[in-house]
């Protein structure tokens, strides 16, 4: 949000929703909002950025809304070079159902659907979604960051500032998947979460800009 | 009238949708709707409008509900299966309060509940009309979007294989370009960073007076809202030979013109038959139905399915008539509810047999 300021998009920013711990924010920003379905935000932004082409439109997702329910309508969006950003904020379960495991889960990561830890065979392999949608035409801007650290949270902001003005520019789609902390769907102590998230989460989906103009 | 054209349904339909100011249209293909896609990708351009060939009918709704965000009219359709992959939406997209016009070009008539019932999860309706034939649908469909705009609601044009695909004399209003000016509570974007910014949320969005973030607030406003328009949109119906008749038969949709046609023979072989054609199927023109049936010894019901209006006739009259279903499912074997069972003499044959 601090990004939509300094870019001075609030009076043309609206911001979709996805379901998920997030959408507890949808009601409490000073920026217009829709609040979609749990999986269905790109193609509600699709339909605000078609009838609004010069208003700046993004969406909000976690990885069960965006990699499991979602990732039709998210890749085909991308495909499609719809001018819209989508922000994923992966922590790799089901934050808000309690801990479960997601498409992103890392393989041995234990969650409350992958007790004894993920594992290939039963539970088949975690989906890198940014690595997914660099490799699509209409992606214009992709990267994964982190909130892990002050450094990384830094960089998360520039990602973002990026992705943003990718959209200004008429580039084509953009996406930023942030890797973000569950403590409680992690099963561990709040202090606890920059480690893990560095030791489980960041060796599977690797930070970087993997796509700009 | 001079300005008739000869326009298959599904053309008619989508030129009235744009006249009518919808700007947004999101499909995927699907026999009998897939015309009307096209259709819409024909017309929609020309008003300066979008049409979007959608990755898939949950995909095609939620488009759709994008752009009503916007406060531009939007639209989009399907048949059976799509509706059924659309319902989570549509329920939420009550809740929201936005307006949406939904073409359901259905498979015969097996989609009367889903219709009628709300179709998704949740405590909701939504208004549904449907209309005869393709100058019925004309005017159905300018009416759809009235009422989705005075309402802030989804409404259905109910129709089928027929309504998509016949071709009759009809007069479509012209189109203009642009796009009919906005309502206030539309999204643009320009309220961010004012302290008050707006949100369009199926949990609530602050409409009517509704105040912050209260389900059991939201949910009760938005039943309020369903009684509201239960009570307040204008019943359609269409009756006839009603007055003197022995037996009242009630339709709806093409099917319904069908048992018209019969009745009207049967009127003229000198048989004291009526019939009733609910046009709203949402709400139900129950006090029409019952006026209709009020001086007959007996009702019957025909419809292409197991017997769903059925159900509705049978409140409306509640108990006041006897009412016999004399309707069945199709037998059409490409399963699009057309063919060999909507025929005159076989409907007229039941219609009799219900007589004696
Ligand atoms: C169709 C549908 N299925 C399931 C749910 C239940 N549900 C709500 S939030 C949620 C998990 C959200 O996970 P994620 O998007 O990763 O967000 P997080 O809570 O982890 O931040 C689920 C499964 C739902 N709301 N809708
Ligand atoms: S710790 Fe996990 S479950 Fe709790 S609010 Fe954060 S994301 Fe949701
Ligand atoms: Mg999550």
């Amino acid at each position: 949000m601090e990004a939509v300021e300094e870019l001075q998009l609030a009076p043309r920013a609206i911001t979709v929703f996805g379901i998920g711990c997030y959408t507890a924010f949808a009601h409490n920003l000073d920026v217009e909002v829709v609040q979609a379905l749990h999986g269905r935000a790109p193609s509600v932004a699709t339909g605000i950025k078609r009838m609004l082409p010069d208003g700046f439109v993004l969406t909000v997702q976690g990885d069960g809304d965006m990699v499991n329910e979602g990732l039709q309508e998210m890749l085909h969006a991308a495909a499609r070079g719809e001018s819209i950003t989508c922000l994923l904020l992966n922590n790799g379960v089901f934050g808000e159902t309690g801990g479960q495991m997601t498409a992103t889960t890392a393989l041995g990561q234990r969650t409350k659907t992958s007790i004894e830890g993920r594992d290939p065979h039963q539970h088949g392999h975690p989906i890198l979604l940014s690595d997914l949608a660099a490799a699509l035409e209409g992606a214009a801007y992709v990267a994964r960051c982190a909130v892990n650290n002050a450094g990384n949270v830094a960089r998360t902001k520039r990602c973002i500032t990026r992705a943003f003005e990718s959209q200004m520019a008429g580039a084509g789609f953009s996406l930023v998947e942030i890797l973000t902390m569950c403590p409680t769907g992690w099963f561990v102590d709040t202090l606890e979460g920059p480690g893990y998230l560095k030791d489980n989460l960041a060796p599977v989906h690797r930070i970087g800009e993997l796509k700009a103009p | 009238m001079s300005d008739r054209e000869l326009l298959e349904g599904s053309e008619a339909i989508a030129r009235a949708a744009v006249a009518a100011g919808c700007r947004f249209f999101a499909g995927y293909p699907m026999t009998p709707f897939t015309e009307l896609l096209e259709q819409m990708a024909v017309w929609l351009p020309k008003a300066d409008g979008v049409c979007m060939n959608a990755e898939s009918e949950l995909e095609a709704v939620g488009m759709a509900w994008g752009a009503a965000t916007t406060g531009h009219m939007a639209a989009t359709g399907s048949t059976g299966q799509g509706l059924s992959l659309m319902q989570e939406s549509l329920s939420e997209i009550t809740n929201a309060r936005l307006p949406l016009v939904v073409f359901n070009m259905a498979r015969g008539q097996g989609d009367y509940f889903q219709a009628t019932r709300g179709g998704g999860h949740g405590d909701y309706r939504h208004i549904v009309l449907a209309p005869m034939d393709v100058p019925e649908a004309v005017e159905a469909t300018g009416l759809a979007f009235r009422l989705a705009n005075q309402w802030r609601t989804p409404v259905m044009v109910l129709g089928d294989y027929y309504l998509a695909h016949t071709y009759q004399a009809v007069s479509v209003p012209p189109i203009e370009r642009g796009a009919p000016e906005r309502p206030d509570w539309a999204l643009n974007g320009s309220t961010g960073g004012s302290g008050a910014a707006k949100i369009i949320s199926p949990l609530g969005s602050g409409v009517d007076g509704e105040e912050g973030f209260d389900l059991g607030a939201h949910y009760a406003a938005c039943a309020a809202h369903i009684e509201a328009m239960s009570a307040g949109v204008e019943p359609l119906v269409d009756a006839g030979f009603c007055d003197d008749a022995d037996l009242v038969v009630a339709a709806y949709g093409s099917v319904g013109k069908f048992v018209r046609y019969a009745c009207l023979r049967l009127r003229e072989a000198g048989h004291k038959v009526g019939y009733v054609r609910p046009i709203t199927l949402w709400p139900f023109p129950s006090e029409a139905v019952r006026d209709a049936i009020a001086g007959a010894a007996k009702a019957a019901v025909y419809e292409q399915n197991m017997g769903q209006m059925l159900d509705d006739v049978r409140l409306a009259v509640l108990g006041a008539a006897p009412v016999e279903f004399i309707g069945g499912p199709s037998w059409d074997p490409a399963g699009f509810g057309i063919g060999p069972d909507i025929n005159v003499p076989d409907i007229s044959q039941r219609i009799l047999e219900a007589m004696t």
